[in-house]
């Protein structure tokens, strides 16, 4: 079994105020480390054995129509075994 | 006979029951339509109302988006049916393609709700005909998800093509880029909005009757073809 990990984040120019949000709670804490946050999205996604290119190329397709609005945000797929 | 106005009802909508009470206040015959259902009932237009479709998990309106009502309305709409979309129903509308942009978290992170000065700025839509060109208007604004983004090319397109149907009056409330309150397709046919003009169509309720020029502009169309 292999699990496809998609990551879907905000393009850069799209505000994030969630991502603001958590910025400004940090140092809140005293961590002071943060420059800035983006807060995204992760999916792990359960398949049998190791994912084909056919598949792979699925959850391309999965990914641009409906794990992302590919109009506000970017998305990065690989596969953990 | 009056004109058949179908209303849509998604899992998680809210506004569906009073954007149907518009519709017959505005004199036409609200239809319900189900999300599960592709069937539009010989309808001549209709309304996706406010709420929250299928919980906003994922996206606002991205699951909604697939519902079988959807690929029925997404091929009409693209033929010049007209689809009014109301909060909930633009993020769906957004997320369908049939309109430009995104709406996003809003600015300040609160969810809003409010009464909102807004200017008519089209009135060469299907929705807002009624309209006098520049006329303030003031409806119930409330949402969490109301910020309008898009690229800078897609907002010069609907700057230059005046598909910018309304704008938000005198501040920002939610982020929204440069006070975009709702917009259109290309035909006009389509128009999104993220206040509610179904809660502004009593005196009794509302804080003003402006609303019901969205219904009755529709109305008034149909008779027109």
């Amino acid at each position: 079994m292999a699990t496809i990990i998609v990551e879907v984040m905000l393009k850069p120019e799209i505000l994030d105020p969630q991502g603001q949000a958590v910025a400004s709670a940090l140092p809140r804490l005293g961590f002071n480390f943060a420059k800035a946050v983006r807060q995204g999205k992760r999916f792990e996604i359960e398949v049998d054995g190791q994912p084909t290119p056919a598949q792979m190329e699925q959850v391309q397709d999965a990914a641009h129509k409906l794990l992302s609005n590919p109009v506000i945000e970017t998305y990065v797929i690989r596969v953990e075994k | 006979m009056a004109f058949r106005v179908g209303v849509v009802t998604f899992p998680g909508s809210l506004d569906d029951r009073d954007a149907a009470r518009a519709v017959e206040m505005a004199g036409g015959t609200a239809v319900p339509l189900f999300h599960a259902s592709d069937d539009l009932k010989e309808v001549d237009a209709v309304v996706l109302p406010g709420g929250f479709s299928y919980g906003d998990y994922l996206r606002c309106g991205a699951i909604a988006r697939f519902a079988p009502i959807m690929e029925s309305i997404i091929v009409a709409a693209e033929h010049g049916f007209p689809v009014l979309g109301i909060c909930n129903g633009f993020q769906v509308l957004c997320e369908s393609h049939l309109l430009p942009g995104a709406l996003t978290r809003n600015q300040g992170l609160h969810f809003l709700c409010r009464d909102q000065k807004l200017k008519i700025e089209n009135t060469n839509t299907f929705w807002t005909s009624g309209f006098s060109q520049g006329q303030e208007i003031v409806i119930p604004l409330k949402n969490g998800e109301g910020s309008f983004q898009c690229d800078d090319e897609t907002l010069n397109m609907l700057e230059s093509e005046g598909r910018i149907i309304a704008r938000y009056v005198d501040f920002d409330p939610n982020g929204s880029r440069n006070l975009i309150a709702g917009i259109s397709n290309a035909r006009g046919n389509v128009v999104g909005l993220m206040p509610h003009p179904e809660h502004a169509i009593e005196s009794l309720t509302g804080p003003s009757q402006d609303g019901l020029i969205f219904f009755t502009s529709a109305l008034k169309q149909l008779v027109g073809r």
